[in-house]
């Protein structure tokens, strides 16, 4: 699949909502734990060789699951295909449930579900719908029937 | 790489998770947008007609409406989007900041659709998305008497982004980027008052012209995205009405 890989280079240096080095295994059979610069920027997690700029690599985070494996240690799937793990080992228990916490928030559908929270509860005590001030109250993308399966 | 092998590539293309994106592509939740485009492919190239489906801050492009795998995806972070002069009818451009990089020309087929595209599209950002988010999740501490988090909070959450019914949701954003000065406030510029404007709102005060980039430097304050963010939908709006105003 072609994608903007600039861009994207681009992004991974923006500034991240966390940050950290960490173990990282990939899915393939027989990978080995490796130390990675690992960068969570909007809904991307990038990971960096630590002595590189360029990141190795890059995740979406839409319709993925994260998941504890051991202590301190958490793995990332994806709906489609959860056997194939991203193994992620962390330094602490603490620095693990941090990122687990901040993984599962870091989707657009999430944050999308939070808008849609958001302006139902400010309708519901207010009475008016918050958006209509920014003038997006008919965008197709915050409609709360969108989220119904 | 074992020792004594041949040297590999300078600099190996970056990994990405692209069957996930494909899946991600082609889900059963309801898209933002989808359409017919044309695509131009290159500077001097045709235009190709493509399936374009946004999903996020995602925009794929199919071969055709019933392809089950994405020719490719434009990622949207950190991009304009504006009217184009160009030889099709109702062109628009998605453009990056950057000395190399890419703008994308785009055609829709009509009016209406050029319209749609361009709005859905300068609103496609998860930076946008977030903006919008803190923005309501201040204001509902506001309206509920200040002091914050007397949000519900449910048992569990669900670890996986399943369709939900019901709004699973309660709990206030991470902070915020930790490169950012620690005593910003995110809505300083949108809300002056803790009342609603009835009627028909005026229109959003112009933002400052930006001598940057979008995506400027690491200490850029949140409220220059939020002009950004407006400035996105001032060109996208001034362009509907310029071409409204050039019909008889």
């Amino acid at each position: 699949m072609r994608y903007n890989e600039k861009e994207l280079q681009a992004l991974s240096r923006q500034p991240a909502e966390m940050a950290a080095e960490l173990g990282m295994r990939g899915p393939k059979k027989g990978s080995v734990l490796k130390r990675r610069l690992v960068k969570l920027v909007v809904n991307f997690l990038f990971y960096f060789r630590t002595d590189e700029a360029e990141p190795v690599g890059a995740l979406l985070l839409e319709r993925c699951r994260v998941i504890r494996e051991e202590p301190g240690a958490f793995s990332i799937s994806f709906i489609e295909d959860p056997e194939r793990k991203y193994h992620f080992e962390c330094s602490s228990e603490e620095q693990c449930q941090e990122w687990m916490e901040a993984l599962r928030r870091a989707s657009y559908e999430f944050m999308r579900r939070s808008l849609v929270f958001y302006r139902n509860e400010i309708r519901k005590v207010t009475g008016k719908d918050p958006l209509e001030q920014f003038g997006i109250s008919e965008e197709a993308r915050f409609q709360l029937s969108g989220l119904q399966a | 790489m074992a020792p004594g092998s041949p040297p590999g590539p300078a600099i190996a293309a970056m990994k990405l998770n692209e069957r996930s994106l494909a899946f991600y592509a082609t889900c059963d939740a309801p898209v933002d947008n989808a359409g017919f485009l044309y695509k131009k492919g290159g500077r001097h190239a045709a235009y190709h007609r493509r399936w374009f489906v946004l999903r996020g801050n995602m925009l794929f492009y199919f071969e055709d409406a019933a392809s089950r795998e994405p020719v490719g995806v434009i990622i949207l972070e950190g991009c304009t989007v504006e009217l184009v002069e160009a030889a099709e009818e109702f062109a628009f451009a998605v453009r990056f900041a950057g000395t190399r990089a890419r703008t994308y020309v785009l055609a829709a087929e009509s009016q209406a659709a050029m319209e749609g595209w361009v709005k859905a599209l300068s609103r496609a950002s998860f930076d946008y998305l977030r903006l919008v988010v803190r923005e309501l999740e201040q204001q509902l501490a506001a309206v509920r008497g200040g002091g914050g988090m007397a949000l519900p909070q449910p048992q569990s959450l669900p670890s996986a982004p399943a369709p939900v019914p019901a709004l699973p949701l309660p709990l206030p954003l991470p902070r915020r980027p930790s490169a950012l000065p620690p005593k910003e406030n995110g809505c300083a510029v949108w809300s002056t008052e803790a009342t609603f404007r009835p009627g028909p709102e005026p229109p959003p005060p112009p933002p400052r012209r930006r001598a940057s980039a979008p995506h400027g430097p690491l200490d850029v304050a949140p409220f220059a995205r939020l002009h950004e963010c407006y400035g996105q939908e001032i060109r996208a709006l001034r362009g509907q009405w310029l071409s409204s105003r050039v019909q008889p």
